[in-house]
């Protein structure tokens, strides 16, 4: 008899949760993971490592779980993830493996990212292998970018043997995984840990460094670096191009998040960043950073957090379990509204004045075109509001490297393997397709890693 | 050892000037760029306008004057020897140096620092170089001699007369505006300094630049923390700037923001020397 449905991983309680950013899912013991395990049907076919952007053998690991073999799952994950502590948190899994797995067609589907996180933490907690990288090949490989992208394509040219340097701009690696992701859904320890991990395998890493400002590509690859890898992401953050954005309480999200995550400014003073956050809070957008933001600011003692979307909750990019997550804690979701002015007193921020939407025909994205309501103005006081619509790719690396090209929308052109108009030069990531999700990022830079290692291989 | 610090040199009651070693910075650095700066693990970034370096030592000079928890910190607490966590750069759009013509640079107390490397510059470049230096009383000025040798001419003003003209730094400014042909000016110090500055070159049809300071996170584009509206369009100092036409520039907005975090930052200060107070006793 299969249990219809997962076995539901223990949280923290919304009414306590809001006022700390400890992680919420506590994850599972191993009676737990062992019996959620239990739920595969480990069938042949096995939709979900198709599913996986990087095909991960799902019904191996597991099988090992079930049969407690908590070490050996790890290694199975390990084979084709480097990050899974990371994916088991912060992966869409229903629209991916899970999505597509067989159980799911009549049950609940099986917690696959549930048991990859709970592999993930178990290892972490009783030390991990390190996993020793084949003898030298004599190929040096620069990474321009410590995020999802650049930290998989790094870890893989390393256990192929290259000399790999990761270069990033900030001052700790992990990008978006660092700067974007609070605390309370993915700890910094845990990104910590796995950026540890590919320290131990012998990757090297400096901090501070601004390719495109510090040094060029070209520069790298004239101090004898074989090939480039270009993961420099989509950290540009797009602003709602109305007027009074510049008042003070208004916030791009990359900022507000920034301030909170990797500048701690949650722990302001003992850190030295402050962050402001009024009691009044609203956050323009409907993806998974606008419910970052939202739930962030509700950590920050904001009292009443509004969430403006101009679609409906349909339409919502953000995953299903980190809306539920921010209603729970009591984010106010108001749809179909759209922001078209802000007002201020003395340039500081009093009220969001928006128009409310209906859905039209759909747009060029497949879904329906919010048109605006006529004479719907209404106004709503903030103290504080969060531009949560986007970000764009930062346009640094492919402006100061010769004959890079790029698209239209300023992402780098490059091919399903990371090939870019530039034979040495790879890129991958939201720097090729905008901004998209961590696994993405990360299965295509497995693929540019492939590649890199073909072309450095011919040298 | 990267970001360590090399020497260390009182500028001032409240200023001093560190030589940093950051042989990367160095090697790039332009008249008019910056670097982002963190002391320590606990630490907030801040941007610093480079006031020297060299390609060969592999050093960087940065000057800053103690006005804020961080700043004080620094002062106090960075000695030679020392490391400091982070220095990132050279960041922003470095100034456009100008090749013939004369032009005039003006600084405003800890202005000085960044107004140097450009006046060399401009110098070295084929301008004639008219300085103007200006602070509240003698104490608060440095860097003379280097300016001298950076400008053709020089003038120094204080506003209680104890150096030089007792004067704004507006006042020669506009004579010389008055009196001959100006190709540009350049301004840089507090910005109501640079307002008046922008005001009075408007006033004569000259173009002014100056270097803005909003308060920035990560310098590299990726925030927006450092949004000024110039010339009607919400521009990034970092990434855009920081150098700016001074007459396009909404200056009260540039000034309100630079207040928004007054409470917090008195909150930090007052901590810091409590604490500084509790390790003495």
């Amino acid at each position: 008899m299969i249990r219809p449905e997962q076995v539901p991983m223990r949280e923290q309680d919304p009414r306590s949760r809001v006022h700390n950013f400890d992680e919420v899912p506590l994850g599972y013991s191993e009676m737990e993971a062992r019996e959620e395990a239990a739920r595969c049907l480990k069938c042949k076919t096995a939709p979900c490592v198709a599913g996986c952007p990087v095909q991960v053998d799902i019904p191996g690991f597991i099988s090992q779980v079930e049969q407690g073999d908590f070490r050996a799952a790890a290694a199975t994950i390990k084979r084709t993830n480097n990050l899974p502590a990371v994916c088991g948190r912060v992966c869409p899994q229903e629209t991916q493996c899970q999505g597509v797995c067989t159980l799911g067609r009549k049950f609940e589907p099986c917690g696959i990212g549930r048991l990859e996180r709970f592999v993930a933490d178990w290892e972490m907690e009783h030390g991990a292998r390190t996993h020793e990288p084949p003898p030298a090949t004599g190929s040096r490989v620069a990474v321009v970018g410590a995020g999802p992208a650049g930290l998989t394509c790094a870890a893989d040219l390393r256990m192929l043997g290259h000399e790999v340097t990761v270069l990033e701009a900030l001052h700790e690696p992990g990008g978006v995984l660092m700067y974007g992701i609070p605390e309370f859904r993915l700890p910094k320890e845990v990104v910590n840990h796995e950026v540890e991990g590919l320290r131990r395998m012998g990757v090297a890493f400096e901090m501070n460094v601004v390719v495109g400002k510090s040094i060029t590509v070209d520069e790298l690859l004239s101090e004898g670096y074989g090939a480039v890898f270009v993961g420099s992401g989509a950290g540009l953050p797009r602003f709602l191009g109305i007027p009074g954005e510049t008042l003070i309480g208004v916030y791009s999200a990359n900022e507000f998040l920034t301030r909170v995550n990797l500048m701690r400014a949650w722990r302001f003073p003992e850190y030295d960043t402050p962050v402001k956050v009024g009691r009044q809070v609203a956050v323009v957008g409907g993806g998974n950073v606008a419910m970052d933001a939202a739930r962030t600011a509700l950590r920050l003692g904001a009292e009443k957090v509004t969430v403006l979307y101009r679609r409906t909750r349909q339409e919502m990019p953000a995953r299903v379990e980190e809306t539920h997550h921010a209603e729970e804690e009591g984010v106010d979701m108001q749809y179909l509204v759209n922001p078209v002015r802000l007002e201020g007193r003395d340039g500081i921020l009093s009220d969001v004045v928006c128009l409310r939407m209906e859905l039209g025909p759909p747009d060029d994205s497949g879904r329906r075109r919010p048109v605006p309501i006529e004479d719907s103005e209404f106004s709503l006081a903030v103290d504080t509001l969060i531009v949560a619509v986007g970000n764009q790719p930062h346009p640094l690396v492919p402006r100061t490297t010769r004959g890079l090209e790029v698209t239209k929308w300023g992402t780098v052109q490059a091919d399903e393997q990371g090939a870019t108009s530039r034979p040495e030069i790879f890129a991958a990531g939201d720097i090729v397709t905008g901004a998209a999700t961590v696994i993405s990022a990360m299965g295509a830079a497995k693929q540019a890693a492939v590649a890199i290692d073909a072309y450095v291989g011919k040298q | 050892m990267p970001n360590e610090i090399v020497s260390v040199e009182p500028l001032g009651p409240q200023t001093k000037s560190f030589v940093v070693r950051a042989p990367r910075v160095a090697a790039r650095a332009q008249p008019g760029q910056f670097v982002v700066v963190r002391l320590h693990a606990r630490g907030e970034r801040i941007p610093l306008t480079l006031a020297d370096w060299s390609a060969e030592d592999g050093t960087i000079t940065l000057v800053v004057q103690e006005v804020g928890k961080t700043t004080l910190e620094m002062g106090a607490s960075v000695d030679e020897g020392s490391e400091l966590a982070d220095v990132v750069g050279p960041l922003g759009e470095p100034s456009e140096i100008l090749s013939e013509g004369t032009v005039v640079c003006v600084a405003g107390g800890v202005g000085i620092a960044p107004v140097y490397p450009i006046a060399r510059a401009l110098k070295e470049a084929g301008t004639h170089v008219i300085g103007i230096a200006g602070a509240r009383s003698e104490d608060l000025l440095f860097w003379v001699d280097r300016l001298e040798e950076a400008c053709h001419s020089l003038v120094i003003t204080t506003d209680d007369g104890s150096a030089g003209r007792k004067a704004l730094v507006t006042e020669p400014l506009a004579e010389i505006l008055a009196a001959r042909k100006i190709a540009r000016v350049w301004a840089i110090g507090p910005a109501v300094m640079m307002k008046f500055c922008a005001q009075a070159c408007a006033k004569a049809g000259v173009p002014i630049t100056v270097s803005l300071n909003p308060i920035m996170v990560d310098g590299t584009g990726m925030c927006g923390a450092c949004r000024a509206e110039v010339g009607g369009r919400v521009r990034f100092a970092c990434v855009d700037g920081p150098e700016f036409a001074g007459d396009q520039v909404n200056w009260d907005l540039l000034i309100a923001r630079l207040a928004a975090y007054r409470e917090e930052e008195r909150c930090a200060l007052e901590r810091y020397r409590r604490m500084v107070r509790e390790a003495a006793a």
